[in-house]
């Protein structure tokens, strides 16, 4: 398990045990945190699982991939932290975690 | 007395309806009723990762148990679906007869079955459920070959994974080229031989006559005659929306449940969303049926309000997605009303588009591992922004700088 935090957009933080191998956006979903809505299930084909790294882990996760990167040319606000949740596998080296949730609504 | 919204059909649509109409701050009784006994779930996975063992069935559910205490909805699931009196304002789930005030139906479809001898053999398998899907799971696991009637996204996802598994793979589609209600013939032949390059056997403009069980496999007769041996066969050859209810209860169908724009079937206080429905789509000024996770999540999102007493028109552009092999296909837009289209990127090469004009105006997008492309399409006719023909093809231009 890795703990995972998740800001959502009324700056509520929820604060997730999430199993190594999920995506960070399955973690949100599982959790019932608010705001990530998946509606693709995780396939990369929309944009409604958006969140932005916090600053300090921005490097650890590092960036997206084309197909991604693409995907985000949909969300509402985007910034140079964007992810989509669903490409961010879960695993030891991301124990402790903070991710604010974007508008996917 | 507090209200009571009744929603039909606890598939994607049904689940988000329950969940918007929360959201917009409905308080009262709220019942989510389903006929599998599985909680709502996805189901575009079944035909990918699901059969390939990349995604288990507890990674199904679009929410965790708890979600449907937490929202106050009364789950009511492995239920069938009974008279509905609108007049009474009741509905019958399984004995008991139940009062509404707003009744959703998101019913969706079934699977449409092969009209010839044969096509309900035991082992002839067809995919809607989980259930279909773990037989299926099953049946790969030991078999050697499969042939898919019906060359549609899912006779094509399922014939990927077989290939992918080893399997000799023959997919046998009536029509004259794959996917053909779905997508433009330039994509229909780009795919064509993806699949016969990974070693299927395509067969176009072929009708199924009947189908045999024999001690070790099935024997698939085509009407020419030719016979295909097969250790297992599935059938993907359309769906059928679920409307028997709708139209029991005197709502006006065609095709599926006629809707509006805001969702409003032809009898007060009945909605319908999703694959069941014949719908208008007040932005593209057409109505149809269509059967993908974008509708039923919008739609239901148009009902929810609706509702509440909103009035919020379904005006969304459609989109969808397949995944073949590594080939991520996304359409958007409406392709098949074009009078002209515009490749970009090349077939060749594995990530290309293809976008769609009808009298100089951009109608819709398709392509193969582009999703830049097919991302700013979405924006473009979301957003009204005009496209010409010359920009489509020149390749040196940013199509990104149109949109920003």
């Amino acid at each position: 398990m890795t703990q995972i935090t998740y800001i959502d957009i009324d700056g509520t933080r929820h604060e997730c045990e999430v199993e190594n191998g999920l995506s960070v956006m399955e973690g949100a979903v599982l959790n019932s945190v608010p705001g990530i809505l998946a509606i693709c299930g995780g396939s990369c084909a929309c944009s409604t699982c958006h969140a932005y790294i916090d600053d300090t882990w921005t490097e650890r996760v590092g960036g997206p991939e084309d197909v991604e990167d693409s995907t985000l040319e949909l969300a509402l606000e985007r910034k140079p932290t964007s992810r989509l949740t669903c490409q961010v596998k879960v695993n030891d080296s991301l124990n402790g975690l903070v991710v604010h949730i974007a508008n996917n609504e | 007395m507090s209200e009571t919204f009744i929603v039909v059909g606890a598939g994607q649509a049904g689940l988000q309806i329950c969940d918007s109409v929360r959201k917009e701050g409905y308080t009262g009784q709220l019942l989510l009723v389903g006929d599998e006994e599985l909680a709502p779930y996805q189901r575009p996975p079944l035909s990918k990762q699901f059969l390939e063992g990349e995604l288990d069935v507890d990674r199904l559910p679009f929410r965790p148990p708890n979600f449907f205490e937490k929202k106050d909805i009364t789950l009511m699931l492995g239920e069938a679906v009974g008279r509905i009196d609108v007049n009474k304002k009741t509905i019958l789930i399984g004995t008991r007869e139940i009062n509404f005030h707003k009744l959703a139906i998101a019913t969706g479809t079934r699977v449409r079955k092969l009209p010839i001898p044969g096509g309900e053999l035991e082992g002839v398998h067809y995919l809607r459920t989980v259930a279909d899907a773990n037989g299926i799971k099953d049946a790969l696991q030991n078999a050697k070959s499969l042939v898919a009637i019906g060359g549609g996204f899912i006779g094509l996802e399922i014939a990927a994974v077989a290939r992918k598994m080893g399997l000799a793979v023959s997919v046998i589609e009536a029509q004259g080229r794959l996917m053909e209600r779905a997508v433009s013939p330039t994509i229909s032949e780009y795919f064509s031989k993806v699949h016969s390059d990974a070693g299927v056997n395509v067969l176009l403009n072929s009708a199924v006559s009947s189908i045999g069980k024999r001690e070790e496999g099935f024997v698939i007769t085509l009407a020419d005659g030719q016979e295909i041996k097969t250790d297992m066969c599935v059938a993907g050859i359309g769906a059928v929306p679920n409307v028997e209810i709708a139209e029991a209860a005197g709502v006006e169908c065609n095709n599926g449940i006629v809707v509006d724009c805001f969702g409003r079937t032809s009898l007060e206080d009945v909605f319908a969303a999703g694959d069941c429905t014949m719908h208008e789509n007040a932005k593209l000024k057409v109505r149809h049926r269509l059967e993908s996770v974008q509708n039923a999540v919008d739609q239901a999102k148009t009902v929810a309000a609706i509702m509440m007493g909103l009035e919020k028109p379904y005006e969304q552009i459609p989109w969808f997605w397949s995944d073949q092999y590594d080939k991520k296909l996304q359409m958007v837009g409406r392709s098949k009303d074009a009078d002209e289209e515009v490749l970009r990127g090349q077939p060749s090469e594995h990530s290309f588009s293809v976008f769609y004009f009808k009298e100089g105006n951009l109608i819709g997008v398709e392509s193969v591992n582009q999703a830049k492309d097919h991302m700013l399409g979405r924006k473009m006719l979301n957003n009204d922004i005009h496209l010409t023909t010359t920009q489509a093809a020149d390749e040196t231009l940013d199509l990104k700088t149109l949109t920003s």
